[in-house]
């Protein structure tokens, strides 16, 4: 008897006997849907259900918008109470039953096309797509019977038809929903032995790889770019065993959010081209924590390998940023590795730097800090700063006698004082009840991708009007645009323009105001316009509050809330010593020669250009710290890596600086600077929660200014770069490179 | 044993890759994207021409204002017909500016469809079905006298631009199998015509070309002189008698 018969009879009974099915599969989609028990327990489905509770997939919610419409289906023999109107998938997902899919994706249109998604269901003839089927009362759906195994067996064949063994050199492989549902679902040998076929690959730009031939054709890409990125880019082109994903055209996917399609692609089709080949997932640490380069706040989750952050991902957080994160989010992380500050350093006479230590560095700031007259002294804070930074920014300065601190980007003259005049009253998740949005002077698109994803979203689901005030620029949805300057804003105002009768008839108007006019010279004449229009057209009811400004840097929200203002709006022309706290881009034109700067930050940006001290600080990823968002939600940021050279966080700088400067400053700890923060703002201690504004605008004295009617200036010139982290990311060079040529 | 076993399956495996790759069709006639070409690139400019203009209206009044997108393929059809036989990118680009879709909409649906031809076709595009029973009736042969007699491949336009040869799934007619279709782009979008000659032998297909050459037209339909449309040849020879009525007419008596 040969080896090979001994084999194969050593393998039979395991073959035959389906009781031991269990044995040889043993990476399963769910424990508790394999164990003994509750499989028994489905089999016998008896009337009164004696099952373990199971929690819902994924954190599966359920929300009865009217009671009467609650129906009841029964998962495996479990019953579950979901609306009507939801999908047997969801159905399943309530019942926590994780049902394999490819082209089902939560946020976007039900396409049908994968059919990995079959389940039996009692009395229909064939297996059903649960995604597509909706949920009728009293349905009996069955997950785990043999024909939904060989239904997900079957098509999991089909796919994999076509689809590259290439997992060993797929950056896909670890997190591929292909490679795990073959796992689960699929048969454990093929018996295809034709050829596959091949796909050209597509030149998307500079962010998103393809390999076309691994494409499995769920056209989750597709409509992504469509419904939320807003752009009609890609497209799925040819029939049948032809079909590929694509563009038609040679064109590069010119949206802020491509980046999310490398997430939703269940394959390794579409990958991250910055991050190919450079490290597998299951290496990496990853660190839940946000994002900073704009106001928003994105959720992000930092993957670091060792000292080294090798990429970024979005986290879910349906008040924020949903699942998505804008490209510069994502992609801006390779400019955290260069042209970083190491080490202490004081400029020479000879106007070159040189490394000095600590000590020798904080000694030099704290005498010229002695040397010049209080009122001389100016604090400027970075776009990047946290909140414990800026507060020990201000006690410092208001120490040393001076009140001149304040946050880049927020102006010469920031109203400080009414926190429903600078932060987004309707809340990002809150623009999705609205049905008529004016934006004045803001083009969101690029000021804060992911509120713009919101507006988009509504638009599409409501239908919601969009007027725009403001220079030409791009939408990714329909949008009218009124006009450039307050002119127009005046005429609507004044109730002559069309758009103010959109607005007055409108239930949930919105009306959004950019951080750029913070820059403005007449912002208070504009903002006083604004707010006639908002009690004209009933913006702001008890009910609802759609006055909004939206912020443009991490920064802006929390260094209002900590009342970081200028005590005189000409400071800078008088400065003779200048603390730059990771503020590259202040207009310092203005300021005398003899000044003297001191730049406090991670990158060697503008602000390094005229300073005469350097202290470098860590980055957003290498600290923890409090950041406010434009919706006024204080979210904390964790350190994913350590941080370079001799950086220190730069609350410690600015304390160990207080002590040289004989001013101490009473906290030493984290917990001690954010007890201090709770004095002047408690709701920055409020973590991941919304603290709304209080009051309203009624509030606000009369404005006796004029009104310029100069139009308004976009207030980001390159969406990829704008702060110094992003300008000194390489991939965001090429990216501004390549899509933003017209 | 085992080693018998493993050269066993060596040699099947041998034998699948040995198979001639023929394994690609390609029903349509290009790509499923698009390379610039100096005929074919978006910057071509691409009109419909005034009379068309009209139909473009006329089509487009038989959907509901609000989904206009649902004339793309009339559209796609008729600015074939304009173009020679076939749709440059500009083409398309113009039928997306007209039902107000974003262009890659309307590349999507014209590169589904394998009868819109995304490269040159000749002023007589010639498509042999190569379907199964026109496959049994010799439709390869058809088509092999098609191709030796113009000297082309598939897909491939004549010298003087008259004629092109591509295959096409089953048209219907399979009764008169085998059988072509003649796409006559000869006269613009108002001569345009679409058709079936049936019953063809290799010797009946290079004749059809050659009097199409000659610009002569030629009455579609079978071309077995015996034959009457679909009906067997030399008459028909069965249900000649009128059909008996059902058993039971009176249907309350039942
Ligand atoms: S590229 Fe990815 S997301 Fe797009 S259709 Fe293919 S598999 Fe789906
Ligand atoms: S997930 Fe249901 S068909 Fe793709
Ligand atoms: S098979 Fe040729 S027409 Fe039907």
């Amino acid at each position: 008897m040969g080896l090979g018969l001994l084999a194969s009879r050593a393998i039979r009974p395991f073959n035959s006997s389906s009781g031991s099915r269990f044995l040889l599969r043993t990476i399963v989609s769910k424990p508790e849907l394999q164990s003994p028990e509750s499989s028994a327990a489905a089999a016998d489905a008896s009337p009164e259900p004696d099952l373990p509770p199971r929690t819902p997939v994924g954190g599966a919610r359920v929300h009865f918008t009217n009671p009467e419409d609650a129906i009841e289906v029964f998962v495996d023999g479990y019953p579950v109470k979901i609306p009507k109107g939801m999908t047997v998938l969801q159905a399943c997902e309530v019942a926590g039953v994780d049902i394999p899919r490819f082209c089902y994706h939560s946020r976007l249109s039900i396409a049908g096309n994968c059919r990995m998604c079959l389940v039996e269901v009692e009395k229909s003839p064939k297996p059903v797509a649960s995604c597509a089927m909706p949920a009728l009362p009293g349905m009996k759906i069955k997950t785990d019977t043999p024909v939904a195994k060989k239904a997900r067996e079957g098509v999991m064949e089909f796919l994999l038809m076509n689809h590259p063994l290439d997992c060993p050199i797929c950056d896909q492989g670890g997190e591929c929903d292909l490679q795990d549902q073959s796992m689960a679902f699929g048969s454990d040998r093929g018996r295809f032995t034709e050829m596959k076929r091949s796909v050209v690959d597509k030149n998307l730009g500079p962010l998103v790889k393809t390999v076309m031939t691994r494409c499995i054709q769920c056209t989750r890409c597709v409509r992504f770019a469509s419904e939320v990125a807003g752009v009609q880019d890609l497209g799925i082109l040819g029939r049948g065993s032809g079909e590929e994903i694509g563009t038609y055209v040679e064109k590069l996917m010119t949206s802020e959010l491509s980046g999310n399609v490398i997430d939703i692609c269940p394959v390794g089709a579409l990958t991250s081209k910055p991050f190919a080949f450079k490290a597998r997932n299951w290496e990496l640490k990853g660190t839940e924590t946000i994002d900073v380069t704009d106001a928003v706040g994105s959720n992000i989750r930092i993957d670091s390998r060792g000292p080294e952050v090798m990429r970024i991902l979005p986290r879910l957080n349906e008040d924020i940023n949903e699942e998505w994160i804008s490209d510069k989010t994502r992609f801006c992380y390779d400019g955290l590795k260069r042209q970083r500050l190491n080490d202490p350093m004081i400029r020479g006479a000879d106007g070159r730097f040189k490394v000095v230590s600590w000590r020798d560095a904080l000694a030099i700031v704290a005498e010229v800090a002695h040397q010049v007259k209080p009122e001389v002294i100016v604090g400027i804070a970075g776009k990047l700063s946290d909140a414990e930074s800026m507060m020990a920014l201000k006690d410092f300065l208001n120490r040393m006698g001076s009140n001149n601190v304040w946050c880049e980007g927020t102006g010469t003259q920031p109203n400080a004082d009414l926190r429903s005049g600078y932060i987004m009253n309707t809340s990002i998740s809150g623009l999705e009840k609205a049905d008529v949005f004016l934006l004045v002077g803001t083009q969101p698109r690029v000021e804060a991708a992911m509120v713009n994803a919101r507006i988009n979203k509504t638009v599409r689901a409501n239908n919601a009007k969009v007027g725009y005030i403001g220079p030409v620029t791009d939408f990714n949805y329909d949008c009218q645009h009124l006009g450039t300057g307050p002119n127009t804003l005046m005429e609507i105002a004044e109730g002559h323009h069309p758009f103010f009768s959109a607005i007055s008839n409108a239930k949930n108007p919105v009306i959004i105001v950019g951080a750029g006019v913070f820059e403005r010279e007449d912002k208070d004449a504009i903002f006083s316009v604004v707010e006639t229009i908002a009690k004209k057209g009933n913006v702001v009811r008890p009910d609802w509050n759609g006055l909004n400004v939206l912020l443009l840097n991490a920064a802006q929200a929390a260094a209002l809330d900590l009342g970081l203002v200028p005590e005189s709006s000409n400071s800078i022309e008088s400065a003779k010593f200048v603390y730059l706290m990771g503020a590259d881009d202040v207009n310092l034109d203005k300021l005398p020669d003899d000044a003297f700067i001191v730049y406090q930050g991670h990158h060697g940006d503008r602000g390094v250009y005229r300073a005469n001290v350097i202290l470098p600080a860590s980055a957003f990823s290498e600290k923890e710290g409090t950041y406010e968002n434009t919706e006024g939600c204080a979210q904390q940021t964790l350190p994913a890596v350590p941080t370079v050279g001799d950086a220190r966080d730069d609350w410690k700088t600015i304390r160990a600086l207080s002590e040289v400067a004989g001013v101490r400053l009473p906290y030493d700890t984290l917990g001690g600077i954010r007890s201090r923060m709770r004095t002047v703002a408690p709701n920055l201690l409020q973590v991941d929660e919304r603290e709304p504004a209080t009051f309203g605008h009624s509030l606000k004295p009369e404005v006796a200014q004029k009104l310029n009617p100069a139009p308004f200036k976009s207030a980001v010139e390159n969406f990829y770069m704008t702060d110094a982290i992003t300008r000194a990311s390489k991939i965001m060079a090429q990216c501004s490179a390549s899509l933003l040529k017209k | 044993m085992l080693a018998r076993l493993a050269s066993k399956r060596l040699l099947e495996i041998r034998q699948v890759f040995r198979q001639p790759s023929q394994a690609f069709r390609s029903f349509s006639t290009a790509l499923n994207y698009h390379i610039d070409s100096p005929d074919n690139n978006p910057d071509v400019p691409w009109e419909f021409s005034e009379s068309n203009k009209q139909k473009v209206k006329e089509i487009i009044s038989h959907y509901p204002s609000n989904y206009k997108q649902s004339a793309v393929i009339p559209l796609l059809d008729l600015a074939q017909q304009q173009h020679g036989g076939w749709l440059p990118v500009s083409a398309m680009n113009a039928v997306a500016k007209v039902i107000e879709v974003a262009p890659i909409r309307v590349y999507e649906v014209a590169t589904f469809y394998s009868m819109f031809n995304r490269t040159k076709v000749g002023k007589y595009h010639l498509l042999v079905c190569g379907t199964t029973p026109c496959m049994i009736r010799g439709s390869r042969e058809i088509e092999d006298a098609l191709l030796k007699h113009l000297g082309v491949k598939r897909n491939e336009v004549t010298k003087d631009g008259l004629f092109s040869v591509g295959e096409m799934e089953c048209m219907g007619c399979c009764v008169n199998a085998p059988m072509i279709t003649v796409a006559d782009y000869s006269n613009g979008s108002e001569g345009y015509t679409y058709n079936y000659y049936e019953d063809v032998t290799p010797e009946r297909v290079v004749e059809i070309v050659d009097i199409l050459k000659r610009g002569e037209k030629l009455p579609p339909g079978t071309q077995n002189p015996k034959r009457i449309m679909g009906g067997p040849e030399g008459g028909n020879t069965t249900l000649l008698s009128e059909p008996k009525p059902p058993p039971c007419r009176d249907l309350e008596a039942c």
